[in-house]
């Protein structure tokens, strides 16, 4: 049950966000800038080595709040996914423990983690699972948008993370003259507490975004890649949220490729059926005068 | 079994003859694959089978589902996520199955816009139109407790918010919602429950589909002209009539195909489009999403339901006749549950002469304004009940029953209805009329 709020702190961030009684109001306009992944349209897939360093921006900076307890150590090798080779995710898997209750005769103790265990939970009560969030983020134009640029320009919950991680600014002027606000002004954030003195008469929020619990994360040059890909924010953040859409969603290769073929299958199936039907209608549409 | 009359099946060899005098089934199952089926039927008619099919699909691929569920509070979400990333072909089948709700519902809207528009409701299929109603409620819970089993967000409060509306019943509606639940509150009970009758209305839902189909192959198919099959002797019937295979299954099945194309394309390309991304979040009592919004195949009557506020007069009124015993809420609930029994009464509102709308010039345009209002309630019911949006709940719920309760009575007392064809060949040899035999067709048929 614990697991559980963890999890869901997300949802409770906003709250948490605004120790000040401000009128919190999720309405508020956020920015999310369009990213342009790999693995959008129908044809898209995972870039291999987008994910694995995406890996490493989770292992050396998100990991350290963060888990991402629905994920296996060993999907890691996944074809389509981060593919590791296999001794890789093994070594992986080997820094981290897990608690094994069948150990010390029933006493349970911690061993390495192998490659079936799942990944760690979250260290910080407040801090939610990371597993789903490119799915339960992609609603970020709001319950009753609809979904028309997640339709169109393949906007979703990745887009959504990576303009997060780009999104922290200074507080805006406005929220100078009000209320100390808990937590950090973030443009990509709609749903933290929000400065009164930013809300003009109408009710309208002059700047976007909100403050949040979450203190800026990345800034850029904030890892080592091997294989030597830029390290600025932009590139950081795009990477992590790429390896947290296949987090969220590990099966998205297969399941367009399944869509497609059963997309073309159908189409053919169709042509047939059209024509078959043609052909038994046409006595009886057309008949031949006698 | 049908009315029209027809060749039945005859059992020739001994063996057949031996089954037929002890389980005529062979010629139950001749009889509805050849019932003779109005020639004229247009595209407008697919919905049935498409209606079938999604249902053996929803229980083929649930079947499969509930193999690796587990129906618990703290292991819900877990399994859920589990299908999606081990189970082999895990992630298909329960999108199927999540966007095979959807697909039901456009497939069970359109089929009852058409019964609405071809009066196909009207006697003497009343009941048939009942049954489907039935069936259409029994869509509706099961489609509202399946999506209670991922224990997500929207699964916890949504059942929370629903489940409230019977404990707005006055005086037994705590002990109701108590009932329902199998406890003061969502959790555990509630769950276990939802999961057993999710598996078992669907059976339910396949016993009535047979009955809808007997009710309908004993009166036999309406059709766009809403004149019946001429059944005074076998040889006229054959004039409107062919037999439903293969004239009719070729055809349903090619529209069922490019259906499912679409259907395919979104459930691989874009399968959590009409899903909510709070789902995805695991349910926790202690935070409340922001905005609670059902999913879309609701959200016309979710519109109802809150079109009628406490300062609507006709609410005031009712407040002060029943002496507080129907407030806001409860006439809210009887409202939403009111717009499907008005539906279900619809075949004795309903008093024209004439069935099918193509010939009720004023009809129709009541009737496309009907299908508006449906859409705009749907639209509605997604936005926040604040501003405009109310009134325009108001309007378009006032228009719902306003319809059904007194355009449908007054307008087969005012309208003066074209004349139908005399016949389905008629109409059908007029359609095809460049090269079809045209005899009889311009011509009135003598009277029968």
């Amino acid at each position: 049950m614990l697991r559980t709020l963890t999890l869901t702190a997300a949802l409770g961030l906003g709250l948490l966000a605004s120790g000040v009684p401000a009128p919190v109001q999720a309405a508020g306009e956020a920015h999310v800038e369009d990213f342009d992944f790999s693995f959008e349209g129908p044809f898209g897939s995972y870039d291999q080595m987008q994910l694995q360093r995406g890996l490493q921006v989770f292992t050396e900076i998100c990991a350290a709040c963060h888990g991402l307890h629905y994920v296996s150590y060993r999907n890691l090798s996944d074809e389509g996914g981060p593919g590791l080779p296999e001794d890789q995710m093994r070594a992986y898997a080997d820094q981290y423990e897990v608690w094994d209750p069948t150990l010390l005769d029933g006493e349970g103790d911690y061993r390495p983690a192998t490659p079936a265990d799942k990944f760690f939970n979250s260290s910080l009560s407040n801090a939610p699972d990371l597993s789903l969030m490119a799915k339960a983020r992609a609603g970020f134009h709001g319950p009753y948008g609809t979904g028309l640029s997640q339709l169109f320009n393949g906007m979703g919950g990745p887009e959504y993370i990576a303009s997060l991680m780009v999104g922290y600014e200074e507080e805006p002027e406005c929220a100078l003259d009000g209320p100390v606000m808990d937590g950090y002004y973030n443009t990509a954030f709609a749903n933290g507490g929000f400065s009164p003195t930013c809300i003009d008469e109408n009710g309208k929020h002059m700047v976007p975004g909100s403050w949040i619990a979450m203190p800026q994360p990345l800034y850029g040059d904030d890892v080592d890649y091997a294989d030597g890909h830029s390290t600025e924010l932009h590139h950081v953040a795009e990477d992590v949220s790429a390896f947290l859409m296949w987090a969220a969603e590990p099966k998205l290769v297969a399941r367009k490729q399944a869509g497609l073929t059963g997309v073309l299958f159908l189409t053919v199936l169709s042509v047939l059926l059209y024509l078959t039907n043609k052909w038994i209608w046409a006595p009886v549409k057309h008949p031949k005068k006698s | 079994m049908a009315g029209i009359p027809h060749d039945h099946y005859e059992p020739k060899s001994g063996g057949e003859k031996w089954l037929h005098s002890r389980l005529p089934i062979v010629g139950l199952l001749y009889d509805t694959l050849f019932i003779p089926t109005p020639k004229n039927l247009n595209w407008m008619w697919i919905w049935g089978i498409v209606l079938t099919f999604t249902l053996v699909m929803q229980i083929a691929t649930g079947v499969v589902l509930v193999m690796h569920y587990t129906p618990h509070v703290d292991m819900a979400f877990a399994s859920v996520e589990h299908i999606m990333r081990d189970v082999n072909g895990g992630h298909m089948i329960r999108y199927f199955h999540q966007n095979g709700a959807s697909l039901f519902f456009v497939a069970v809207y359109l089929h009852m816009f058409r019964s609405l528009y071809y009066g196909s409701y009207k006697a003497p299929r009343e009941v048939t139109w009942v049954i489907g109603i039935l069936m259409f409620v029994l869509m509706m819970g099961t489609a509202f407790m399946g999506y209670v089993l991922p224990w997500g967000q929207m699964s916890f409060h949504g059942t929370a918010v629903i489940t409230g509306l019977f404990g707005a019943i006055p005086f037994i509606g705590e002990s109701i919602q108590t009932w329902l639940l199998g406890a003061s509150a969502v959790g555990q009970p509630a769950l276990n429950r939802f999961f057993s009758l999710h598996y078992l209305l669907p059976f339910v839902l396949l016993g009535l589909t047979i009955v809808h189909i007997w009710a309908f192959h004993t009166t036999g198919n309406n059709n766009p002209t809403g004149v019946e099959v001429r059944r005074t002797s076998k040889e006229e019937a054959q004039k409107d009539t062919l037999p439903f295979w293969p004239y009719f299954v070729i055809k349903d099945l090619f529209a069922l195909a490019i259906i499912l194309a679409v259907f395919m394309a979104i459930v691989g390309f874009m399968p959590n489009y009409l899903g909510h991304p709070d789902n995805y979040i695991t349910a926790n009592p202690l935070a409340t999403p922001s905005h609670i919004v059902p999913e879309w195949y609701f959200l016309p009557f979710y519109a109802i339901l809150r079109a009628f506020t406490a300062d609507v007069w006709v609410v005031m009124l009712v407040d002060w006749i029943s002496f507080g015993i129907i407030d806001a809420k409860f006439f809210g609930v009887l409202a939403m549950f009111g717009a499907i029994i008005v539906m279900a009464l619809a075949p004795w509102l309903d008093t024209s002469s004439v069935r099918s709308g193509r010939y009720r010039p004023m009809f129709k345009w009541w009737f496309a304004l009907l299908v508006v209002d449906f859409i705009v309630l749907m639209w509605v019911g997604a936005m926040p009940a604040e501003g405009i949006y109310p009134y325009i709940s108001l309007i378009g719920s006032a228009y719902w029953f306003g319809y059904f309760l007194i355009l449908l009575p007054l307008l087969g007392v005012i309208e003066k209805p074209t004349t139908p064809p005399s016949t389905i060949e008629a109409d059908f040899n007029d359609h095809y009329g460049d090269t079809a035999v045209k005899g009889g067709s311009a011509a009135p048929t003598p009277a029968e």
